[in-house]
C-alpha cells in the first residue's frame, strides 16, 4: 500500500509542478523556480520558531511569504537596472544564506533537518498520514500537493486567456488592459505555493527538475499551449511511477530517480520529437536531399 | 579577534577565502558580462554527480580525484547547455534549469547509492557540497591557492580574448579569433574556480561568490580591467570578513556570512556608487528637472517680452501650474534675481534677463540645429550647455538660418492676413 501512496503523492507532486512549469518555461523565467525553492529555507525556519511545532500551516505560511518576497525582491533589483540574472542569483543566494545562518544561530530550538529540506524524502510520506474525523484519509503530503494542484487548475482554468496573452505578448497583453504585474504575481504565487507543498517530499532542488523538466519536454513536442499543458501532466505522472520503480531497482533516492527518468525523457524528445527532434530533423533533411 | 591570528588553522581558512574570493571575483566579471550570472548556480550542482562518480571509481576522498571528476560532470554540464540551446527551441533559462535540476537528480542518485552499498568512509561526501571551510587544512589551502593562481595568470595572459569574447563575440569571429573555443576556454576556467570553491564554500555560496561581486564591480566603473580588479577585491574582503565574522561568533558558520558579506556589499555599492548609485541617479534626476523647469520659465519670460510680468501670465505662458512657478519664484526670491513689486508683479534683475534671453535664443539656434542637418561643424549638439558654447562661425550659421526662417513666417503670415482680409 505505501508504495502506493508514494507514487500517487509523487505523480501529483510532478504533475503541479509541471503544469506551473508550463508558463514558467514560456515566460522565461525557468531558473525562478530555482530561486524560490532556495529562498523559502528562511520562511519555514522563522515559521517554525514563531509557532514552535512543525504544523504544516504556519511552515506553508512563511515558505510562501518569502517565496513571495524573494520574486519581488528580483523585480525591484530588475526595475533598477540590475541585470536580470544578477538579479536573480543576488536575491535568492542572500534569502538561502540568511535561512541556513538562522537555523545555526537557534540549532537548539530547530530540529529541521537540512538534508531534508534540500534533498527531500518520499520514501517517508506514507507514515506521516492526515487523520479526518477518525479516519485515516492517506498521506498528509499528497492532500496538500493535491490542493496546490487543483488551486492551480482553478486559477488556471479562471483565467486561461489572460495567463496565455501574459505569456507569449506580455507587451500586447498590457496594451489590450490586462493587469499584467497582477498575473505575474498571481502565477510566483502559484509557483510558491506549489513549491513549498512539494519540497517536503522531493526536496528543495528536485521541486526545480518538476517544474522544468516535464514542461520543457511538452514544449518540445507540441506547439499549442493546451495540449503543452496536458502532455506535461502525463510527462509529470509518467516520471513519478518510471522513477518509483527505477529506485526500488537501484535501491537509491526515489526524487533523485523521478529527476533521471524525467531527463532521459527529455532526453528523447530532444532526439526524437516529431517536428524539433534532432534526429528526426536530420532524417528529414536527408530524405529531402536524396528527393532533389 | 586577535587569537585568529595566532591560530594556524585559522589563518589557513582566512588565506583560503581569500583567494577564493579573489579567483571568483576575476572569472565571475567575465561570466556576469556574457549575461552568464546563473552558470556558477549550474556549475555547482553539476558537481555532485561528478563527486559522486570519482569517489565509486577510486574508493577514496583525496580532494584531487573529486576535484577532477566535478571538473569533468561540468564540463559536460556545459556541452549539454549550449548544445540544448543550439539544438533546439529551448531558451537558455530553461536549459540552465533543466541541466541543473537533471545533473543534481543523478548525483542524489548516487550519493544515495553509495550510501547504501557498503563503503565504509563515504561520509563527508555531500559535505563537499555544503561547504566546511572551518576544517580547511593546511594541503587544501595549498591546493586551492594554486589553482586559484593559475587561474588568474589565464585569465590575465588571455584578458586581450576574453574582453572580446564578452563584449562583440562577432567583431572576434571576423577577426578570426577561435570564439567558439575560447568561449569553453572561458567555461572551463569558471568550471574550475567553482569546484575548488565547492569545498570551502558550498554549492549555493559559490552561486554567490561568482556574479555578486561582478556585479557589484559593476557600479564603480565603466572599464573592464577596472572591474575586473575591484571584484577580485570584493570577494577577498567578503571572503575575509565572513571568516572572521564566523570565528567571532563560532556558532556560525562560515559559508553563509561570506554571502551575506558580499551581498551587503552589493546594497551598499547599489545605493552610493557615484555614476550608477540610486542616490547620485536621483540627484541627478532633481538637478535635471530644477535645470529643466528653469529653462522653461525664462523661454515664457522672454516670450512675455516684459522684465516685469504677473505670475498668472507667466504661469500660463509656461504652461506650468501656479504653484511650481511660485515655488520657483520663491527660490530666485532668495538669491534676489527676482524682485517682488507692490502690485503683486514680479521683475526679473538684468542679469537674469540676459540669462533668459540667452536660453530662449539658444533653444531657437538649436532647433535650427536640428531643422537643418547639414551645418558643418566640430563640435556634437550634445556639448552645448549654454549660448556661450556654441562657436561663433557655427552661431552666425545658426543666425542666419533663423532669420531666413523667421522672414519667411513672417511673409506666410502676412499672406494669410491679406487673404483673410480679401475674403
Amino acid at each position: 500500500m505505501s508504495s502506493v501512496w508514494i507514487i500517487l503523492t509523487g505523480a501529483l507532486i510532478a504533475s503541479s509542478c509541471a503544469f506551473l512549469g508550463c508558463f514558467l518555461i514560456l515566460r522565461r523565467m525557468a531558473m525562478l523556480g530555482d530561486a524560490i525553492s532556495h529562498s523559502i529555507l528562511p520562511g519555514i525556519v522563522i515559521a517554525f520558531l514563531v509557532s514552535g511545532s512543525r504544523d504544516p500551516l504556519p511552515m506553508f505560511i512563511g515558505a510562501a511569504v518569502f517565496g513571495l518576497l524573494c520574486t519581488i525582491i528580483i523585480q525591484l533589483l530588475r526595475n533598477q537596472g540590475v541585470q536580470a540574472d544578477a538579479a536573480m542569483s543576488v536575491s535568492f543566494t542572500a534569502l538561502f544564506a540568511i535561512g541556513i545562518i538562522l537555523i545555526s544561530l537557534f540549532t537548539q530550538q530547530v530540529d529541521l533537518d537540512l538534508d531534508c529540506v534540500l534533498y527531500g524524502e518520499i520514501a517517508y510520506v506514507p507514515y506521516d498520514t492526515w487523520t479526518w474525523n477518525g479516519i485515516d484519509m492517506g498521506p498528509r503530503a499528497m492532500w496538500g500537493a493535491g490542493a496546490a494542484f487543483l488551486l492551480s487548475l482553478i486559477m488556471v482554468r479562471l483565467f486561461y486567456k489572460q495567463f496565455k496573452l501574459t505569456s507569449f505578448d506580455p507587451a500586447l497583453a498590457m496594451a489590450v488592459g490586462v493587469p499584467v504585474a497582477f498575473f505575474h504575481y498571481l502565477l510566483m504565487g502559484l509557483v510558491s505555493v506549489t513549491t513549498v507543498a512539494s519540497f517536503e517530499s522531493v526536496g528543495a532542488i528536485l521541486v526545480v527538475a518538476m517544474l522544468i523538466v516535464p514542461a520543457a519536454t511538452a514544449y518540445l513536442l507540441t506547439e499549442r499551449l493546451g495540449v503543452m499543458l496536458g502532455l506535461s501532466v502525463l510527462i509529470g505522472m509518467i516520471c513519478s511511477v518510471c522513477g518509483y520503480f527505477l529506485s526500488v531497482l537501484l535501491d537509491a533516492s526515489i526524487a533523485g530517480c523521478m529527476t533521471m527518468v524525467a531527463g532521459g525523457l527529455f532526453a528523447l524528445a530532444f532526439l526524437f520529437s516529431p517536428h524539433q527532434g534532432v534526429v528526426t530533423r536530420w532524417w528529414i533533411r536527408k530524405k529531402l536531399r536524396t528527393q532533389f | 579577534m586577535l587569537e585568529l591570528f595566532r591560530d594556524a588553522n585559522a589563518l589557513w581558512v582566512l588565506a583560503g577565502t581569500t583567494l577564493l574570493g579573489i579567483s571568483s571575483g576575476v572569472l565571475g566579471s567575465f561570466a556576469f558580462l556574457r549575461k552568464r550570472g546563473l552558470m556558477g548556480d549550474v556549475l555547482a550542482h553539476s558537481a555532485l554527480p561528478g563527486i559522486c562518480l570519482a569517489f565509486l571509481f577510486t574508493g577514496s576522498k583525496n580532494p584531487l580525484w573529486l576535484l577532477i571528476g566535478a571538473t569533468f560532470t561540468g564540463l559536460l554540464a556545459s556541452l549539454f547547455l549550449s548544445w540544448i540551446t543550439r539544438f533546439s527551441k529551448i531558451k537558455e533559462d530553461t536549459a540552465l534549469g533543466l541541466v541543473l535540476s537533471t545533473f543534481f537528480g543523478v548525483g542524489i542518485v548516487l550519493l544515495t547509492q553509495i550510501q547504501h552499498s557498503d563503503f565504509g568512509n563515504q561520509a563527508g561526501l555531500d559535505k563537499f557540497l555544503f561547504g566546511q571551510s572551518a576544517s580547511l587544512v593546511g594541503t587544501d589551502v595549498a591546493i586551492m591557492g594554486s589553482i586559484s593562481f593559475v587561474l588568474i595568470l589565464l585569465a590575465s595572459i588571455f584578458f586581450k580574448e576574453l574582453k572580446l569574447l564578452c563584449f562583440d563575440a562577432n567583431y572576434g569571429k571576423s577577426l578570426g579569433f577561435p570564439m567558439v573555443g575560447l568561449d569553453f576556454f572561458l567555461m572551463l576556467l569558471l568550471v574550475v574556480a567553482v569546484v575548488i570553491g565547492l569545498q570551502a564554500a558550498g554549492v549555493v555560496l559559490m552561486a554567490s561568490l561568482l556574479i555578486t561581486p561582478a556585479s557589484t564591480a559593476r557600479y564603480w566603473t565603466e572599464r573592464l580591467d577596472h572591474m575586473i580588479i575591484i571584484s577580485a577585491c570584493i570577494g577577498a574582503l567578503s571572503g575575509l570578513v565572513g571568516t572572521i565574522l564566523s570565528s567571532v561568533a563560532t556558532k556560525l558558520s562560515t559559508g553563509p556570512l561570506i554571502v551575506l558579506a558580499v551581498t551587503l556589499l552589493f546594497f551598499i555599492s547599489m545605493l552610493c556608487a557615484p555614476k550608477r548609485g540610486l542616490i547620485a541617479k536621483s540627484l541627478r534626476l532633481i538637478q535635471t528637472r530644477a535645470k529643466v523647469r528653469q529653462e522653461q520659465i525664462y523661454v515664457a519670460w522672454n516670450q512675455l517680452g516684459s522684465k516685469t510680468i504677473t505670475l498668472s501670465a507667466l504661469s500660463q505662458q509656461s504652461h506650468l501650474s501656479t504653484t511650481q512657478v511660485h515655488r520657483w519664484i520663491k527660490q530666485k526670491k532668495r538669491t534676489g534675481q527676482v524682485v517682488e513689486n507692490s502690485q503683486g508683479t514680479f521683475t526679473l534683475s538684468d542679469a537674469s534677463w540676459k540669462e533668459a534671453s540667452d536660453t530662449a535664443l539658444l533653444g531657437l539656434y538649436m532647433e535650427m540645429w536640428h531643422m537643418y542637418e547639414d551645418i558643418e561643424t566640430d563640435c556634437s549638439i550634445q556639448d552645448i550647455e549654454q549660448l556661450s558654447d556654441l562657436p561663433e562661425s557655427l552661431r552666425v550659421q545658426l543666425q542666419s538660418y533663423l532669420q531666413k526662417h523667421i522672414s519667411e513666417e513672417d511673409r506666410a503670415k502676412a499672406y494669410h492676413s491679406t487673404r483673410r482680409a480679401g475674403m
